[in-house]
């Protein structure tokens, strides 16, 4: 059965991967409706950049982000001087770690949604008085609503899902920054198959689940993109 | 001319170049007509302020919604305008209704409620209000575009080839509606097609472009009659003629129009007495003779003055008359031309041997 330290790491889990994926949904939308209508000359190097967690080992992240976030690095320093100390082993560095990990699942289904809505409907709208950010909310974002679930669903589960940049980034500090993957890991290497159990099986449930939900209310597979 | 508006506008991209300096009247359906990569289409984006183009002043019925010279570019949301797209581009995700409503939200100033009322039964979607969009077939959905435009009291109604992408029969379930409009409200309309039915059946005024640039303005009695157009030289050239039912004649099951100048005779089409028709007559079927001719089939035959002649390489000519105040066009070959010793000012008699109805 579950112990409390497992109930502990739930919900840690729970809370870093609904910050993240409602910061991913923030700065990903607008990030994402650029990347979808721009024709700057910067749209393949942003693209990349966002695409790259994709490919990358997650220990490559984890260890830049390490350095980055570090006491000694650029962005370390600055929320030293804040007075916010560093970021890494934190709850707050799991949600930023997080947020950068997961962002592509995030962008991708939006992009392609935004895409295929195309110009029509928004010339449509600019000509029934609509301004461009009115035409965004009364027609972009219910004519993409596909998008934002898979974008949501995908967003969430991934962060959920990820070990390497929360081990490195978070560390394995017991209701602080112990999350469910890394539970599991400890579980396993103290030889606890049964506690690994409930938790790896929980996990596989709720990720098949999940999935099965949105394939089958988002008909329309095409706005889908499983790059992993 | 009453002319208020005013569209002067420059654009290039790679190789094809806009460059037209218009006046158009400020009422009746303008229809902007050329081959496809004539520019007509951006010439109406530019006017909706879809398409921005560096150089440009357009002002419409006083207002000036583009003055680059000083640096004006109001944007198209805050133009009153209404637009129907070759697509309807009805929102998907909304019914008929909250299609209807979508600008009506928007407006700063409230407009009189029955307009809207008005509208969908003059477009005859009242039925439809309740559907969406992808439950309607493309006529309706065209005609919902229409409305939808129309709702908001617009300035001036730009529709960009609403018929194109409908079918014949669908096209029937919008064109009546389209000559309808044209005789109950007071809106300027600019209608880009590239088809000659179209215009023939919709046009008060014509502006003829290709390549860019305007070749032509002007009503459309005298522009279709203008010789030194190509339109004229076609095969299916014609003249489109506003008329006046004056009576009917049952026995002979004919009945008689009026234009400013003469009368002609039609078969019977069951409309009242005073109503407005447009006619048109192809230049095929008219033919030039010097003197009445007693013994004919032919009932239409009226006095006409040649006003010019225009010969090809083919053997053929295009002759342009004055019949009344209307002009007419003659196709006939040049050999009658020459043994008919036709020049300009001469008086002969023109033989109509059919006529079409166009509403």
């Amino acid at each position: 059965m579950l112990t409390s330290a497992d109930f502990a790491t739930l919900r840690l889990t729970f809370q870093v991967a609904s910050l993240a994926t409602m910061l991913m949904l923030l700065f990903g939308t607008p990030l994402a409706w650029w990347l979808a209508r721009t024709q700057s000359k910067y749209k393949g190097i942003i693209n990349a950049i966002v695409a790259l967690p994709l490919v990358l080992p997650p220990t490559v992240l984890g260890f830049y982000l390490l350095v980055i976030l570090g006491k000694n690095g650029p962005i370390g320093q600055i929320t030293t001087q804040l007075g916010l100390g560093t970021l890494p082993f934190t709850f707050a560095g799991l949600v930023v770690s997080s947020f950068l990990y997961s962002l592509p699942f995030v962008v991708q289904p939006l992009q392609t949604a935004f895409s295929a809505i195309g110009n029509r409907p928004l010339e449509a709208a600019a000509t029934l008085r609509a301004s461009p950010l009115d035409t965004f909310f009364s027609v972009v974002v219910p004519l993409s609503k596909s998008g934002f679930l898979t974008a949501t669903v995908l967003g969430f589960a991934h962060t959920v899902g990820e070990f390497g940049v929360v081990l490195m980034v978070g560390g394995n500090i017991p209701d602080k920054t112990r999350v469910v993957s890394v539970q599991i890991y400890n579980h396993v290497e103290a030889l606890e198959y049964s506690e690994a159990h409930w938790l790896a099986g929980g996990l596989l449930a709720f990720s098949f689940c999940v999935l099965w939900v949105l394939y089958s209310i988002v008909k329309t597979p095409s706005s889908i993109q499983l790059h992993k | 001319m009453n002319a208020s508006i005013i569209a002067k506008f420059k654009l290039s991209y790679g190789e094809f170049k806009l460059d037209v300096d218009l006046s158009l009247p400020s009422s009746g359906i303008t229809v902007l007509f050329g081959h496809s990569g004539s520019g007509k289409t951006t010439l109406l984006r530019c006017i909706a302020g879809l398409q921005k183009a560096p150089e440009g002043y357009l002002k419409i019925n006083g207002e000036v919604w583009q003055d680059s010279d000083k640096r004006l570019f109001i944007p198209t949301h805050q133009r009153a305008l209404g637009y129907v797209f070759q697509e309807a581009n009805l929102f998907s995700h909304l019914s008929v209704n909250e299609n209807l409503n979508y600008g009506l939200k928007r407006l700063k100033n409230s407009i009189d409620v029955t307009l809207k009322t008005h509208i969908i039964e003059l477009l005859g979607i009242s039925h439809l209000l309740a559907r969406m969009p992808e439950n309607l077939s493309g006529g309706e959905r065209q005609r919902v575009a229409i409305a939808r435009a129309l709702v908001l009291n617009p300035s001036i109604l730009l529709m960009d080839e609403p018929l194109a992408s409908l079918d014949w029969e669908r096209k029937q379930e919008v064109l009546p509606f389209l000559m309808r409009l044209n005789q109950q409200l007071k809106i300027p309309v600019l209608y880009v097609t590239h088809s000659k039915q179209e215009m023939a059946q919709l046009a008060d005024y014509l502006v003829l472009m290709s390549q860019g640039k305007v070749n032509a303005t002007g009503p459309i009695s005298q522009t279709l009659s203008r010789v030194d157009l190509p339109l004229a030289q076609d095969r299916q050239a014609s003249c489109v003629w506003a008329v006046r039912v004056a009576q009917h004649d049952s026995a002979d099951y004919l009945t008689q129009v009026q234009f400013s100048g003469g009368c002609l005779f039609l078969p019977m089409i069951p409309v009242a007495i005073g109503e407005a028709l447009r006619v048109q007559i192809f230049a095929r079927d008219v033919s030039i003779t010097l003197d009445i001719s007693t013994q004919t089939s032919i009932l239409n035959i009226l006095p006409a003055t040649i006003l010019a002649i225009s010969n090809d390489d083919m053997g053929q000519s295009v002759v342009s008359l004055q019949v009344g105040e209307n002009q007419l066009l003659a196709h006939i070959t040049q050999k009658s031309a020459a043994f008919l010793n036709l020049s300009l000012g001469k008086p002969v008699f023109v033989q109509i041997k059919g006529t079409s109805i166009l509403n």
